[in-house]
């Protein structure tokens, strides 16, 4: 493989130099995979990594031949999948999620799947049945979650990129604590056929990558309406790569003043003053605007998000998967099954949702929180008329200490707080990385988009990209 | 507030066993989240219609047709204990 040195390549540029025959798939997958087994063990980032490729990749795409890494909550056929809980203990995938389906068909190679929350719930990866993955630019901190080990393994380039999920911010706040690109695309988009459910109408699925080029030829390979998944939308299929485009003249981006109140770090302020500024010199307008109902959105989220995680997670109960405590009655091997197998933060969602969906707290709690969703979706509406985009803060501080939060759930909560609004309008966001802070840990800017203009995003994001080094640096351990 | 009875009834709904010690701490644990989420009731929502679904205008239909993925085999190598073609369950008579 001579000269060519694949940290500092795009995963766009490794399969370029691939189909120029300077180098092989199978020497770049050599490449990665040795570099997980010679670093992870400082990280933690993987759950499982695959010496080889099962087959030969028969697709085509302009990513052809590239690993990829795969959040232990997408199914990939014959490979174990546990959304690294306990409860689902050595499962086995039997069919492919249809984003795996289409990697494969676009002649990726799976690499590996990496750790998380448990069921996505947290945002620390400290609610692994596994381990804590750790924050490549300190080890003392953690990568965000619940994709934080995506993310951590992007950042440190143990793979090109990687796939996971997001809910309320699970691919963007560990994008920005990591220093990489993280996409949440448009509700319906992806399908989200054999993701596993956590809240299925804010789940989607998307790319982790270090760059917008990469994110956009992904982006490309996984959308698509999917009649396995019918909230998948029917639209005509968008070609990203067509975004890739230097110009925003006259593209108009709102700054939303309730993400800027008290609570956000002074360094990140600073630091989203040069984004703006940035943005200005490459043509964009920069307006105020105003989105009245943010302050609701942690309130709406966990209890919407709960419910539907409360009743998702009511399949598992030691029948069909995993683990079984075995008793002498069925009622009791139910309790006790869940009792052993779910950590405590999954226990405290299912307690919540069932408390917010049960007789007699319904209307106060969920159909409550059905309407103020409305209420934050219309402000979004509203604001939109006059924006093409909108800029804000990934997250209000920087990687929090390993520990720091996990006794105070509510606090935990709150580090979404910036995240969480595009999940429950359904609009596409992203995190990108927009400078460090004197401690050096990675700061993300986050776009949020109109529905089914994620094109937008890639284009302003892309157009940043151009003008700032920051997503080149690396992680030195 | 959420007291230890209701965390007791809410573990039944749930079909969670909690332990003495445990309801304890999940009471006080979910007071101090349902404290925070009534801030939700500073709202006006008696006109709001509440969200279902954003871009999907009808329900969503197709054909009721049968397709056969033949994976019973490794759908039951998933399950704790089978026998045959079933999932093996504790005596419910």
């Amino acid at each position: 493989m001579g000269n060519i040195n694949l940290i500092n390549l795009s995963g766009f540029e490794i399969a370029k130099n691939i189909r120029e025959n300077l180098i092989t798939s199978k020497e770049v997958y050599q490449f990665f995979y040795n570099r997980i087994k010679e670093l992870d063990s400082k990280l933690n980032s993987f759950i499982e990594v695959y010496e080889e490729a099962e087959r030969k990749p028969d697709g085509d795409s302009q990513l052809k031949g590239l690993p990829i890494a795969i959040k232990d909550n997408i199914c990939i056929k014959g490979k174990k999948i546990t959304c690294a809980s306990k409860i689902l203990a050595n499962h086995i995938s039997v069919y492919d999620a249809t984003v795996i389906k289409k990697l494969k068909e676009a002649g990726l190679k799976i690499i590996g799947t990496t750790n998380m929350d448990e069921f996505a719930f947290g945002s620390s990866t400290e609610n692994s049945c596994y381990f804590t993955t750790k924050n490549p630019w300190n080890t003392k901190k953690v990568p965000g979650g619940s994709s934080g080990g995506s993310a951590a393994a992007v950042a440190l380039r143990l793979v090109p990129f990687a796939l996971g999920s997001d809910t309320g911010g699970s691919i963007r706040q560990p994008a920005s604590f990591c220093g990489v690109v993280g996409f949440k695309p448009t509700y319906g988009l992806v399908s989200r056929y054999g993701l596993i459910a956590f809240a299925s109408s804010l789940d989607q699925i998307g790319p982790i990558t270090t760059n917008f080029i990469d994110c956009a030829y992904l982006l490309n390979i996984i959308s698509g309406k999917d009649k396995n998944d019918s909230t998948s939308a029917d639209i005509e299929k968008i070609d990203f790569t067509k975004y890739l485009n230097e110009d925003i003249k006259g593209l108009k981006i709102g700054i939303p003043k309730e993400y800027f109140k008290e609570g956000l770090d002074k360094e990140i302020k600073e630091s989203l003053k040069e984004v703006i500024e940035v943005f200005k010199k490459n043509g964009a307008i920069i307006l105020d605007i105003n989105l009245p109902h943010t302050e609701y959105a942690v309130a709406t989220y966990y209890i919407l998000a709960s419910s539907e995680a409360s009743s998702n997670l009511a399949r598992y109960d030691g029948i069909k998967y995993g683990f079984r405590k075995e008793e002498d009655s069925l009622s009791k091997l139910y309790t006790s099954t869940r009792r052993d197998g779910f950590g405590l933060e999954a226990k405290r969602r299912i307690f919540l949702g069932t408390f917010s969906l049960s007789s007699g707290y319904y209307d106060a709690y969920y159909l409550r929180a059905l309407k103020v969703r409305t209420l934050i979706r219309l402000d979004f509406e509203n604001a939109f008329k006059e924006v093409d985009a909108i800029l804000t803060p990934t997250s209000p501080t920087p990687a929090f200490d390993i520990g720091e939060k996990i006794d105070d759930p509510l606090s935990m909560y709150l580090s979404d707080i910036y995240t969480i609004p595009a999940n429950l309008a359904g609009l596409p966001a992203v995190s990108f990385p927009c400078g460090f802070t004197k401690n050096n840990l990675p700061i993300g800017a986050q776009l949020i988009g109109k529905e089914f203009c994620d094109g937008i995003l890639i284009r302003l994001g892309f157009s940043y990209q151009c003008k700032t080094d920051y997503h080149k640096r690396i992680p030195e351990l | 507030m959420v007291d230890r009875k209701t965390v007791e009834y809410i573990a039944n709904l749930s079909k969670i066993e909690t332990s003495e010690e445990e309801s304890y701490f999940l009471s006080t644990q979910l007071s101090k989240i349902l404290d925070y989420i009534d801030k939700l009731k500073e709202l006006d929502v008696k006109d709001v219609k509440p969200i279902r679904h954003f871009y999907l205008k009808n329900n969503v239909y197709r054909e009721d047709v049968v397709e056969n993925y033949n994976l019973n085999k490794e759908i039951l190598k998933n399950s704790p204990k089978s026998l045959e073609n079933f999932f093996k369950i504790p005596n419910v008579l």
